[in-house]
């Protein structure tokens, strides 16, 4: 009968396995400590956003006593990142208080019920009017409730190296009207300063969204309205011309070698290097990329480049054949937002609150070389002189579009990356890719979610 | 009497182990299993659904499975049968010829290779493989033509990248069964006049029959689910030339956030491992 004492033994392990995994889950919810996830840069030289939130941090816990804030960068690429938070806000345990949204995201996580809606907060504050209309737009779920609160927006154009430029025969303020004299500017280049990469268009799934928006949207919603997605009728849009002009665009620049080598396209690291190493190096010649890179460039950046202000230019990029309003421009953006897990969604906003005075939005404008969605950080002289370039990008707000705020929007995305990565190799021609983009559209949104144009 | 009665209290002391199984491994399976017969997504859905095998009915019309299924055999074959397998095994054989100081210094650099964590093995053969990479240094400085294999025969470059990584252990499970033939079976050989090829053949291969079973099934199930290396050197591309079923799942799971199709490429996976499986264990149990 000795095996009968066992039977303590073996309660005691599955009580002590049990507790011990409950304990250890329950570290997480201490009611005094508020938990923010943002990203961090893979690259470790970019610590712009932990910089900021180490003097909210301060600041927030000097003015709430015995409160601490818990910071959680998650380093990692933006996918990774993406992913990373919504596996996070699966669980109570898990889930931050206050997360760094792309608005990009938003309203597939809105839909996911991953979020808090902030209306009632956001009516008992003063700030809120200072918020332009299309950034308030921007964190609106499809329920017409408000999800987030935008800390700044970005625009795109072409940044383009003058002194190369010159060498090719084309001015200091070089301009182009159609997408035609886009690449006869690149074919400039290619005759004239061989050796030199003559434009950049990002492309393929490696460079992620970024080739969604810097690259190929950047020349879709310059062929016409309501390119991607036909408000009236609630669909996606399929077969459209400008879609197949758009991935010609593509295609023309890598066949005709006007971009870098496809290999080099591709890669994961191609943003990094563009802003790091081929602008700075004089390696490319235009690029059409965000409003941001000069921030990249300052003194206190990754990749310091003291004549920048002097070597770059920047032009609005053209619609397709010049038609008005003759430039285009996407815009993009995060907001901060509470988990809809949080167990203190209270001292959650009053953080937001904090991080949103308007001494510290400014300061992040700055920072980061964000373009202002508040009246009274758009005045501030500091926003307006921090970087060269700042009145133009912000000037390209008027003609910018917002992405399609629907949910199944990430996945659209995967597929136009996937488009433009195959006409990039000269795996598919245009119509080809074009009809795959297609058929994909068709299982993501359902036959009856796509309208043919 | 006394095999009645005991059988429950006999398994008492597993108790431990059982609960910690359960809770840890059959847990997750299980909620996997459920998984893959929903449409669960991790954003972009109010609420989940169970759609039955519609998962797998994608899978099997997928394109991009298919490819992903090719492909995998295909990394599979090349990587762990043909290049670990019979690396490993030439490896060993040669050792044993070896003088000492030659076959700490071939052990070591093998070993090495195998010691390192799997994402710091991929960031290195990439940076080998690079077009402006290590590999091309060196054929540039031999005045031969360049390689981009990344790009143009990726799936052939992360082979050889497994091929590097994994050899070491076909080599010491090699070395442990070549050292376990008697001495005198390799005298009577040699006395019967059987060198060479006809001696591997007839008396190496023949004795070591199970060690090959068995770095076979551990070689293929390991390379099945190889992840990171092709992660860090391709992430699957260019378009999806090196994408595996791992990274397939990953890419269908994590970025295009549908959880359920992804776990239901995963259960696929593990079909294709246990066909695998079931073949090299119906060679072990056939008698020579």
């Amino acid at each position: 009968m000795r095996p009968t004492r066992l039977v303590p033994l073996v309660v005691l392990t599955v009580v002590a396995v049990l507790s011990g995994g409950l304990t250890g889950c329950g570290s997480g919810t201490d009611p005094d400590t508020l938990k923010v996830a943002y990203q961090r840069s893979t690259d470790n030289k970019v610590q712009i956003m932990d910089g900021w939130l180490a003097g909210i941090k301060k600041q927030f816990e000097r003015e709430h006593p015995g409160r601490k804030l818990r910071l959680i960068p998650i380093q990692a690429s933006l996918d990774d990142y993406y992913a990373k938070v919504q596996q996070m806000m699966r669980s109570p345990r898990t889930a931050p208080d206050v997360v760094h949204e792309d608005t990009f995201l938003i309203n597939s996580d809105i839909t996911s019920g991953y979020l808090r809606p902030l209306d009632d907060e956001l009516a008992g504050w003063k700030d809120w009017n200072r918020f332009a209309a299309t950034a308030k737009a921007a964190a609106r779920g499809t329920d017409g409730r408000t999800y987030g609160v935008p800390d700044g927006t970005d625009t795109r154009g072409l940044w383009f190296n003058k002194e190369i430029l010159a060498r090719a025969g084309l001015p200091a303020d070089w301009h182009p009207r159609t997408w035609d004299d886009v690449l006869d500017a690149a074919r400039a280049v290619k005759r004239a300063v061989p050796g030199v990469i003559p434009l950049n268009v990002y492309s393929g799934k490696g460079a992620g969204e970024a080739t969604s928006m810097q690259g190929f949207e950047m020349l879709l919603y310059g062929t016409g309205a309501d390119p991607l997605y036909a408000p009236a009728e609630k669909k996606w849009v399929t077969g459209s011309r400008g879609f197949r002009d758009a991935l010609a665009f593509v295609r023309t620049v890598y066949a005709e070698k006007l971009g870098p080598e496809p290999s080099d396209a591709l890669d994961p690291k191609v943003t990094d290097r563009v802003v790091g190493e081929w602008l700075p190096e004089g390696r490319l010649a235009i690029a059409l990329d965000g409003s941001w890179l000069g921030k990249f460039w300052q003194p206190n950046g990754s990749r310091p480049w003291p004549r920048w202000p002097q070597v770059m230019g920047r032009a609005a990029f053209p619609t397709q054949d010049g038609h008005a309003p003759g430039r285009v421009s996407l815009c993009g953006g995060w907001t901060w937002s509470i988990s809809a897990k949080s167990g203190k969604p209270g001292l959650a906003w009053q953080l937001i609150e904090t991080m949103q005075t308007p001494a510290n939005a400014t300061a992040w404008a700055v920072a980061d070389g964000q373009i202002a969605v508040r009246d009274d950080v758009a005045a501030d002289p500091a926003y307006r002189t921090a970087l060269p370039g700042t009145d133009f990008f912000t000037e390209l707000v008027q003609v910018s579009a917002y992405r399609p705020a629907l949910p199944a929007y990430a996945q659209v995305s995967h597929a136009i990356q996937e488009a433009t990565e195959s006409v990039t190799t000269g795996d598919a021609d245009p119509a080809t890719a074009a009809r795959r983009y297609d058929e994909r559209l068709a299982s993501i949104a359902g036959a009856s979610g796509v309208t043919r144009r | 009497m006394t095999a009645s009665r005991p059988r429950p209290l006999r398994w008492l002391p597993l108790a431990p182990a059982t609960a910690l199984a359960l809770l840890f491994l059959a847990g997750p399976v299980g909620y996997c299993v459920y998984l893959a017969f929903t449409d669960t997504q991790l954003t972009g859905q109010a609420t989940a659904s169970f759609t039955g095998l519609a998962n797998f009915r994608r899978a099997v019309a997928d394109p991009a499975f298919r490819n992903a299924v090719l492909l995998t055999l295909v990394f599979t074959v090349l990587s762990a049968l043909v290049g670990q397998n019979t690396l490993g095994l030439a490896l060993a054989g040669l050792m044993r010829r070896a003088s000492r100081p030659v076959r700490t210094v071939t052990g070591t650099l093998v070993v090495a290779a195998w010691v390192l964590p799997e994402i710091v093995a991929g960031f290195l053969m990439y940076t080998f493989f690079h077009r402006q990479g290590t590999l091309n240094a060196v054929l540039a400085w031999l005045h031969l033509p360049q390689q981009n294999w990344l790009f143009t025969l990726p799936i052939l470059a992360v082979s050889f990248a497994n091929v590097w990584r994994g050899t070491a252990f076909s080599m010491l499970v090699y070395s442990a069964a070549l050292a376990g033939i008697p001495q005198e079976i390799d005298e009577a050989a040699e006395v019967d006049g059987a060198r060479g090829l006809r001696r591997l053949w007839h008396i190496t291969l023949p004795l070591i029959r199970r060690s090959i079973g068995t770095n076979l099934m551990l070689n293929t199930l390991q390379t099945l689910s190889v992840f990171g290396l092709i992660w860090a050197m391709t992430r699957g591309g260019p378009g999806n030339r090196s994408q595996t079923l791992p990274v397939f799942m990953y890419d269908q799971a994590f970025l295009k956030a549908l959880i359920g199709y992804g776990t239901a490429v995963a259960l696929l996976l593990l079909l294709v491992g246990a066909v695998f499986a079931t073949a090299y264990v119906r060679l072990l149990r056939e008698e020579v």
